[in-house]
């Protein structure tokens, strides 16, 4: 089997919702969508992110599971919890980085994105990146995206102090080799707005 | 008799839209029952191919066809959804006749076709027979739309046919006859990947065809520079290398403008105008004037937008134009599509690899249809109603005398203007829903009420058909075999995946059979879809659009072919206007001067805002199918209104209040979106709810005197806070027509 790995790339994604629609016809979870579409903030700005389970290779949901509910296939696809053994405790809820897990009350159980295992397994692509019309979601080889792509995938994070490598890459800027989040001081004064870059007024004016 | 037989909410309660929520069969699947039917998605013009999942004569389901070449198992929300419209609760199962104060009562199909054969003589016998109207759809597959035209011409002999791709493509369609000698995109969408520059102009790709995004983005991945002209920030014009937030109607002024500017700086191609066009230069002298800083005042934009928009476009090795309705829906529509044609053609970038020109289409056989029949000036094969030897050809193909052929009828919105004005007192409509789609709802409204007769083919009870007199319950796309012609002019088979539920029966079973009680059951014995495309074959041999070639064999062997397709052993033309030849008899393409002038109704003291309408991406036209489907409601569940917070803080208004918009026709109620996305001077509202919630209610009744398209985008309205409505209409559920 070729393998194919999952790469996001924000930067092409026009928060369409088909991932939405097209997760929720997953046969693992058919009818309820795991995967999270993001609208940054409409006011501003267009942006949207998808954001699927992005498989840590060291995944804290499952190391903070008091209930060992979470487990990692061979093939690096963290499942969603086994439902015998979920607590409902939402640990992996809120130690989740990327903020995927969910805890859904009507199946009684944490559950998210598990990579379409059903069609994934088997060597077809996701749901989700099958039908993205925006190839913001893609599975395919490596070779492919560096071949075809400007940016560059990576899938090395650093939030705070915390390390993470992930099975799922997201595409940036050529110079990055790291995704670094961390925190900041909130000032008593704040600093000068940014410029803000989708308002049409400003470009009608400032262009004058 | 065509008002509504009942109250409003007692015809929602009984055939909705009500939400279709849960797969039949329930979400867990029976795999080992199942099998796929490999077809196509019902909705927009790209046609996407997608595989139906069918357990029983049921669709349950769907599977992306990755191996179909143009989207390549993607899929938009409202593909991924589309079966949810298959076993819907709505669905009608049976013919139907109004019942005055109690709504609709099931009937028979032999009294209902005997009712409607009889209405349409009693009517035409007492008024004549130009007094029986048809309005058809672009949403119907080629053998329809050439049975529909046939139906009008032969049968009932009206001159007044015409269809709701006279709401879409007719502008793009009249410019691109004029230009280039013919109706269809020049090139297919793998040369957009080839262009080192692309055009966008009014074209909301994202929402209205978002698998063209992917074409987009890996252009860019090849380094080509994207330019996107559109008063709203649209998903990609955030990622464009330029975006222009045109004024809505100020087009002309970009375009023209871009061409002042290559023609001053040389980059023009001087041998290719030479060799393969006519009319420079009278083009050249009509945009002398177009300075960046005249251009700029038109379009509504600082000029350094249009010199950088010249820059990027100008000096290019390849390039590709795209237009959509955003500048096609005008007073001056054609106008506009010809200034963006005349950039393409300066440039020499036509008819070879990575270089051509697009209109996209909106509707799933908006190309197809319009070429059949369906629309008041044609016959099949895009031949002219007008011209004595097409009329000689096809009244020979029909074995009818040419002088029974009528001449060319009304357009869609004078043939409504007609019934409102008593000269057409019978309509018989399929694949329309005018009381949504039309300008200046109201008077749709009082035209219909007017009808002496109405009769209607449809799957649900559209807001339309509550105005029908019999409703004939007919069938959806999956469950009859035929084929429909892409945006890239592809033509490409839809399969039958299940029959129709018991009651209701195939559109062209229908039609066929009411020509039969007309007397003309000779010219209506088909025996199947085939038949009927094999004499549609026919009907085009010769014509522009030439499917004479074409087999429902040949195109499964090859993935759909592109007309012209003249002989069997003709590949197809996926690229029209290679090596400089173009369709007119000349042989070359024709430059044509456009001057800017104002749209019908611009903004003033009483009416200071624009308005704009589109569409978004969970829904589709008149929503009488996706407003049906739980997960796309759930989506967008009701139209609302984008205001820039400049404007909205003037008005008082905050993000989530309901607001007022009112134009000289009529008003709506929605929630303000608060957006930067918009222009100060501009707001925008989709249009797929009807009633209260419906913005046709404040659209402009003005047509584009070329192609009679109206002028959606772009009316006077003013904005004001409003309390949250309370009345029967408001109640409804937000799918049917109420506010939340």
């Amino acid at each position: 089997m070729i393998r194919r790995e999952f790469f996001i790339d924000y930067s092409r994604c026009i928060g369409c919702k088909a991932c939405v629609q097209a997760c929720a016809e997953c046969d693992t979870h058919r009818g309820t969508s795991m995967i999270h579409l993001e609208t940054i903030e409409r006011r501003d700005t267009l942006q949207t992110a998808p954001q699927i389970c992005m498989h840590c290779d060291n995944p804290v949901c499952a190391r903070v599971c008091p209930a060992d509910a979470i487990k990692k296939t061979p093939d690096g696809v963290v499942q969603s919890s086994l439902k015998p053994r979920c607590i409902a405790c939402s640990n992996c809820v809120v130690s989740c980085p990327f903020g995927v897990p969910k805890y859904m009350a009507e199946f009684e159980q944490m559950m998210k994105c598990d990579m379409c295992y059903d069609r994934s397994s088997i060597g077809k692509k996701p749901m989700c990146a099958t039908v993205c019309p925006s190839g913001a979601l893609t599975y395919t080889t490596m070779e492919e995206m560096q071949r075809t792509r400007p940016g560059i995938p990576v899938n090395s994070w650093k939030f705070g102090g915390e390390e993470v490598t992930t099975k799922v890459y997201v595409m940036v800027p050529r110079e990055t080799t790291r995704v670094e989040i961390d925190l900041i001081q909130i000032q008593p004064t704040p600093p000068a707005l940014p410029a803000d870059p989708y308002d049409v007024a400003l470009m009608l004016e400032m262009a004058q | 008799m065509a008002k509504l037989p009942c109250p409003l909410p007692e015809i929602v309660h009984q055939f909705g839209p009500s939400l279709h929520t849960i797969p039949s069969g329930g979400w867990v699947r029976n795999p080992q029952d199942e099998h796929l039917v490999k077809t196509h998605c019902c909705f927009c013009g790209q046609q996407c191919g997608i595989q139906l999942r069918v357990n029983n004569n049921k669709v349950v389901g769907f599977e992306p066809w990755e191996d179909w070449p143009f989207n390549q198992g993607k899929l938009c929300p409202k593909g991924i959804k589309r079966y949810m419209q298959d076993e819907h609760p709505d669905r009608l199962t049976s013919p139907l006749q109004r019942v005055e104060g109690k709504g609709f009562a099931p009937i028979a199909w032999d009294a209902a076709l005997d009712r409607v054969a009889a209405e349409i003589q009693r009517i035409q016998g007492k008024y004549g027979k130009d007094s029986f109207a048809v309005l058809t759809g672009a949403s119907l597959v080629n053998e329809k739309a050439y049975l529909m035209g046939k139906f009008a011409r032969v049968a009932l002999q009206t001159a007044n046919i015409d269809y709701n791709g006279r709401l879409c493509m007719v502008s793009s369609a009249t410019a691109s006859k004029k230009v280039f000698g013919i109706d269809r995109s020049a090139n297919p969408w793998s040369d957009i990947v080839l262009a080192d520059v692309i055009l966008a102009a009014g074209a909301n790709i994202s929402e209205t065809s978002p698998i063209t995004t992917d074409y987009f983005w890996r252009a860019r991945d090849r380094g080509a520079k994207i330019i996107v002209i559109d008063p709203r920030m649209t998903p990609i014009a955030r990622n464009a290398d330029l975006y222009i937030p045109v004024r809505s109607g100020g087009d002309i002024g970009i375009f023209n403008g871009m061409l002042h500017i290559m023609i001053q700086r040389g980059w023009i191609d001087h041998d290719f105008i030479a060799q393969h066009t006519t009319g420079f230069e009278e083009v050249a002298r009509s945009v002398e004037k177009y300075t960046p800083e005249y251009a700029a005042r038109i379009a509504g934009v600082p000029p350094a937008m249009i010199i950088r928009a010249a820059e990027l476009f100008g000096p290019a090795r390849t390039s590709f134009v795209l237009h959509a309705k955003g500048i096609e829906h005008h007073s001056k529509g054609v106008e506009n599509c010809i200034a963006a044609m005349s950039l393409v053609l300066a440039s020499g970038r036509i008819g070879r690899e990575g270089c051509g020109y697009a209109m996209i289409t909106g509707q799933g056989n908006g190309q197809g249809a319009r070429e059949q029949g369906g629309k008041c000036d044609q016959l099949p094969g895009n031949r002219d109603i007008s011209n004595p030897e097409h009329r000689k050809y096809i009244a020979e193909v029909w074995g009818v005398p040419e002088e029974s052929i009528p001449q060319k009828g009304l357009s869609a919105i004078p043939l409504v203007e007609a019934i409102h004005e008593g000269k057409i007192k019978g309509l018989i409509s399929i694949c329309f829903n005018p009381i949504v789609s039309l300008p200046d709802a109201n008077f749709t409204r009082a035209a219909f009420e007017k009808l002496e007769f109405y009769a209607n083919i449809d799957f649900f009870l559209s807001e339309t058909s509550r105005y029908a007199d019999i409703v004939l319950a007919g069938s959806l796309m999956e469950e009859d075999e035929g084929t429909t012609t892409n945006t890239e002019g592809r033509v490409i088979r839809h399969r039958k995946a299940v029959l129709p539920p018991e009651g209701a029966r195939e559109d062209w079973k229908i039609i066929c059979d009411i020509a039969r009680r007309l007397g003309h059951g000779d010219k209506f014995n088909f025996s199947g879809t085939e038949e009927i495309f094999n004499e549609l074959r026919v009907a085009t041999k010769g014509g522009v659009s030439d499917y004479f070639g074409i087999t429902w064999d040949k195109i499964e062997k090859n993935n759909g072919v592109c007309w012209p397709c003249p002989t069997p052993e003709h590949p197809g033309t996926p690229r029209l206007y290679e090596n400089g030849k173009f369709g007119h008899p000349d042989g070359k393409a024709h430059f044509i001067p456009v001057d800017w002038r104002p749209s019908a109704e611009m903004p003033d003291p009483e009416y200071p805002i624009i308005l704009t309408t589109g569409r978004v991406v969970a829904h589709f036209l008149s929503g009488t199918q996706t407003r049906r489907i739980g997960a796309l409601i759930d989506q967008t569940p009701q139209p609302f209104c984008e205001i820039h917070p400049v404007l909205a803080t003037k008005l008082g208004i905050a993000d989530g209040d309901y607001v007022k918009v009112e134009s000289r026709r009529g008003s709506v109620v929605v929630h303000a979106m608060v957006v930067k996305t918009i222009r100060p001077d501009t707001v925008f509202i989709p249009w797929h709810w009807p009633l209260d919630r419906s913005v046709n209610n404040l659209t402009v009744r003005a047509l584009d005197p070329q192609s009679f398209i109206p002028e959606y985008k772009i009316c006077a309205v003013r904005v004001s806070k409003a309390d949250a409505p309370h009345d029967a209409i408001a109640s409804l559920e937000v799918q049917a027509g109420g506010v939340r």
